[in-house]
């Protein structure tokens, strides 16, 4: 995977049914192999800027392109050829609870695999040892045959990211992957995010809540506020002034 | 509530205005209803209605689960016409056990009688004979006589001009219950069919209590199918009916147009190709060797077919003349798909005739293998149709898709317009035929020109409004349709359906189970798709941004989250089909239903009472039952 491929976001606005504009005029652009932080405060549109990303919503109007390829304008076929190599993790891990834990990840090869068997839950060999060996990789190898629900919420989180991880992604998208996880946990989640960004290379969106992990792991991040892109460059230009200017004026700030 | 002080005091004036208005309505209400419901207290008050309820009450409470052999016993008393001289003094007799006594003891010739029985069988027919002294002749003073509750009787009655200075006899016969529960006895009878000699138990289990375990086996069958029937069905079309699952379902509408147009042609296709596949199995049919020969080899071919064209992973998109042979291939493999199943039914046919006759008292299962090979017989066709559909559906979105990629919009919009159009006039001629079949309207003009130009027309009007979105909100449309059926079939009751099947299959429990089965799929389906309704999105979303298809996405992220919520709605269903099943025979619909009403209308109160008895212990035991599953399983 050589040369530098882009994600760019153009022109994105995202205006919801009830009238809510979630996003207005976002542009920006991601290279290959980058980890990209997205920060704001609650509400200020980072929920629906990932899931434009893979189209889980609709945008209402401009642009995103990968590699040349416009995801926006992708039709249905075309659209699951794009997600399969987008792989994305949940503040909520979104497990479906009362699936093995193995199932979970297996999930993450749909998009691969022949539509007519994995229906009768039947899948490649190959793909079974590569399910295992994700899960080896976030040390969970021996919880495979658990239903997801008997986890605990980090080693849920884990699955998550196993189950991204599954679809050989070139891009992974992380929607506050560890708002609901303790600090200990939080930077064992982003560690392995961090790894699957170094030794993979595979460009990560995350969006955070917590500058200190902002400053810890990405390379580079962007700020919204009520929608609109109000900070785009590496963490450490966020000095005091930005930061009020990202949080408000009344915003302490911690960490 | 904004301007309080002046109006406070006309308010509660108005209001109390209201509430005498509200109350004068209701006193309304209910004096109509009462007038209109027959509110009559002065039949519960009637005497013979009292008595009649008695009597029905009694027999109820005692459901006739054994009958008795009845003997003929005579009680006999010494009586003399006319007196002899110095009277005569009737023997003593035990006021504890069965006796009759006359008074008076004796009489002139022809003289009036009272006879008087007592510790008879309570509610016993009994009837007064005049034995002449020579014992061989019985002269009937009375009969159809029933005793009362205590077994005692009184009755006057004349006697005959039959004078003689030796002892008579004044003889009372009844046909007397003989053994018990606890000690039956063996005696021998009559069989009023053949008048053949009989050996009997008595009391043995009656035919009432025999042929209700007949028809409450026969019940508990009728629910168990009819609620398989509603579920197989039910549970696919709970998804059609689930907002969350459709509403994002949006179709272009040259798309929409071309598989409109697509279907029916499709339909055709998939019936030629299941003739194609009759003819061909035909030839084989005739040796059991063929067919068993065309069983073992045609599902390899077609696995291998099928592998061939679905790789298990596929990384790069086709070509267009891969494509075009995995086309071919996949049809090749469809019509041996249809001769497989014309194979099978054909040898499960021929099993279950075969093997039949051999099973003595499992006799059904070979039946059931003969029924089995007739509906696969019956409904290859339709599958073969529905696929013929689906597959050029499918085509025609592809086309619609190679369409809109390769040619400009100014000529793929304009182009939706008419195919839309040409869809919808499609529809409603076959709306027409339907209407045609149902009214015999026979009109060429009315049932094809008409409804073809009407079609046409809404479907453009459909078109050009739907023009500038360019895609049309299709899984809302079918979401509202299959509500919309549901509700009305959901609507019907049972009870009322079953007059359609009864006239369709005749009366019996199929008729029974098809209406139940109907009713269940609509109102299975409502509760269901309220269940996939209420699923977390989290999951769901995880799923589909894996690049999953929607199909595998409902499997993968819907099916696991609903199966609990759908056990346990189907055992809920399985008790009200119970429930319904036991009376869906008062509309022919087979089961006990129809033994209790016939019970009923023939006043034979004490059966009924067997048939109410079963139904209570079949409901409350598969209450219990569904319960017990459901406190395990959910
Ligand atoms: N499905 C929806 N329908 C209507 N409005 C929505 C929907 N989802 C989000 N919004 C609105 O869009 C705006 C942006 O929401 P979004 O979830 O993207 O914010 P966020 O930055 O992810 O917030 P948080 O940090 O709390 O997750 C909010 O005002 C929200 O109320
Ligand atoms: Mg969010």
């Amino acid at each position: 995977m050589k040369g530098i491929r882009l994600l760019k976001v153009e022109h994105l606005t995202k205006v919801y049914e009830g009238g809510t504009v979630a996003l207005e005029d976002v542009s920006f652009e991601v290279p290959d192999g980058e980890f990209l932080a997205i920060i704001g405060l609650s509400g200020s549109g980072k929920s629906t800027l990932l899931r434009c990303i893979n189209r889980l919503i609709e945008p209402t109007e401009g642009r995103i392109t990968w590699d040349g390829v416009d995801i926006t304008a992708a039709p249905q076929e075309e659209l699951r050829r794009i997600r399969r190599r987008i792989g994305m993790v949940f503040q909520h891990f979104n497990l479906v609870h009362r699936s093995k834990v193995l199932t979970n990840v297996l999930q993450g090869s749909l998009g691969y695999v022949n539509p007519a068997l994995s229906i009768i839950n039947k899948f490649p060999k190959e793909q079974v040892r590569r399910a295992y060996e994700q899960l080896d990789r976030v040390g969970l190898r021996d919880q495979a045959p658990k239903r997801a629900d008997e986890l605990s919420g980090g080693q849920q989180q884990r699955v998550g990211v196993a189950r991204a991880m599954m679809q050989n992604p070139q891009i992974v998208l992380a929607d506050e992957p560890v708002a609901s996880l303790d600090p200990v946990l939080a930077h064992s989640i982003m560690q392995y995010l961090e790894v699957i960004n170094r030794d993979d290379d595979v460009t990560v969106l995350c969006s955070l809540h917590f500058l200190d992990l902002v400053h810890r792991y990405a390379d580079r991040a962007i700020a919204l506020k009520d929608g609109h892109l109000v900070f785009e460059g590496p963490p450490n230009e966020i000095d005091d002034e930005k930061f009020k200017e990202i949080y408000g004026k009344e915003a302490e700030r911690v960490g | 509530m904004a301007e309080p002080t002046p109006t406070k005091s006309k308010r509660p004036f108005g209001r109390s205005v209201l509430i005498l208005l509200a109350i004068f309505a209701g006193v309304v209400v209910y004096a109509y209803g009462f007038s209109v419901t027959d509110v009559d207290l002065s039949q519960i008050r009637s005497e013979t209605r009292r008595e009649q309820l008695t009597r029905v009450m009694r027999a109820l409470a005692r459901p006739e689960l054994v009958t008795y052999e009845r003997v003929e016993t005579n009680t006999d008393t010494p009586f003399y016409m006319p007196c002899p001289p110095g009277g005569f003094t009737p023997p003593e007799v035990d006021p504890f056990s069965r006796h009759i006594t006359v008074d008076p003891a004796c009489t002139e010739p022809g003289g009036t009688i009272t006879v008087h029985g007592e510790n008879f069988s309570p509610n016993a027919r009994v009837t007064v004979y005049l034995v002449p002294p020579s014992g061989d002749l019985e002269l009937t003073l009375k009969s159809g006589l029933i005793a009362d509750d205590t077994g005692s009787f009184t009755v006057t009655v004349d006697t005959r001009e039959r004078p003689s200075d030796q002892p008579q006899t004044i003889r009372v016969k009844t046909r007397e219950p003989i053994g018990s529960i606890f000690k039956p006895v063996t005696v021998e009878s009559i069989d009023p069919n053949t008048g053949a000699t009989v050996v009997v138990r008595s009391p043995r289990i009656s035919k009432a209590a025999l042929d209700t375990w007949d028809k409450i086996i026969e019940t508990v069958f009728l629910a168990l199918l009819a609620t398989t029937l509603g579920v197989l069905i039910a549970v696919p079309m709970s998804f059609l009916a689930a907002r969350n699952l459709m509403k994002d379902i949006t179709t272009p509408l040259i798309k929409l147009g071309l598989q409109l147009v697509a279907a029916p042609v499709g339909v055709a296709v998939g019936v030629i190709a299941a003739r194609w596949a009759q003819d061909i199995s035909g030839l084989l049919t005739d040796s059991v060797l063929l067919v068993l020969l065309g069983l073992i080899l045609l599902p390899g071919l077609i696995v291998l077919a099928l592998r061939w064209a679905f790789p298990a992973v596929e990384l790069e998109p086709p070509t267009l003349g891969l494509r075009i042979s995995r086309g071919l291939v996949l049809f090749v493999a469809a019509v041996a798909s249809i001769v497989v199943l014309f194979l099978s039914a054909s040898l499960l046919q021929r099993f279950g005739d075969w093997v039949a006759p051999r099973l003595g008292a499992f006799e059904f299962l070979g039946a059931f293998s003969t029924t089995i090979g007739d509906i696969l017989a019956a409904i290859i066709t339709v599958i073969a149709a529905l696929a013929g559909a689906g597959v050029l559906v499918n085509l025609a979105g592809k086309l619609a898709s190679w369409m809109r990629n390769h040619l400009p919009d100014a000529i793929t919009r304009p182009l939706a317009v008419p195919l839309v159009g040409l869809a919808f006039a499609l529809v409603a001629v076959i709306i027409g035929q339907g209407i045609d079949w149902l009214y015999q309207i026979g009109d060429p003009v009315k049932i094809i020109w008409v409804p073809a130009a009407v079609g046409a027309a809404f479907g453009m009007f459909l078109a050009i409004r739907a023009y500038k979105r360019e895609v049309v909100n299709i899984g809302l449309t079918v979401y509202y349709m299959a509500r919309t059926t549901f509700n009305a079939i959901r609507s019907i009751e049972p009870l009322v359906m079953v007059i359609v099947f009864v006239v369709w299959v005749g009366i019996g429990p199929f008729a029974g189970s098809l209406a139940l089965a109907l009713h269940t799929i609509a109102a299975l389906a409502k509760l269901y798709s309220e269940q996939v309704e209420s699923i977390l999105p989290g999951p769901v979303e995880a799923v589909q941004a894996t690049g999953a298809t929607r199909l595998q996405t409902v499997v993968y992220a819907v099916i696991p989250q609903i199966v609990p919520p759908y056990i346990s709605f189907t055992l809920y269903r399985w008790d009200i089909n119970v429930r319904m099943s036991t009376i869906i025979g008062f509309a022919g619909g087979g089961g006990i239903g129809f033994l209790l009403q016939q019970n009923i209308r023939l006043l034979n109160y004490q059966a009924a009472s067997v048939n109410m008895l079963a139904i209570a212990i079949v409901v409350a035991s598969m209450d219990y039952l569904s319960s017990r599953i459901r406190e395990k399983i959910v």
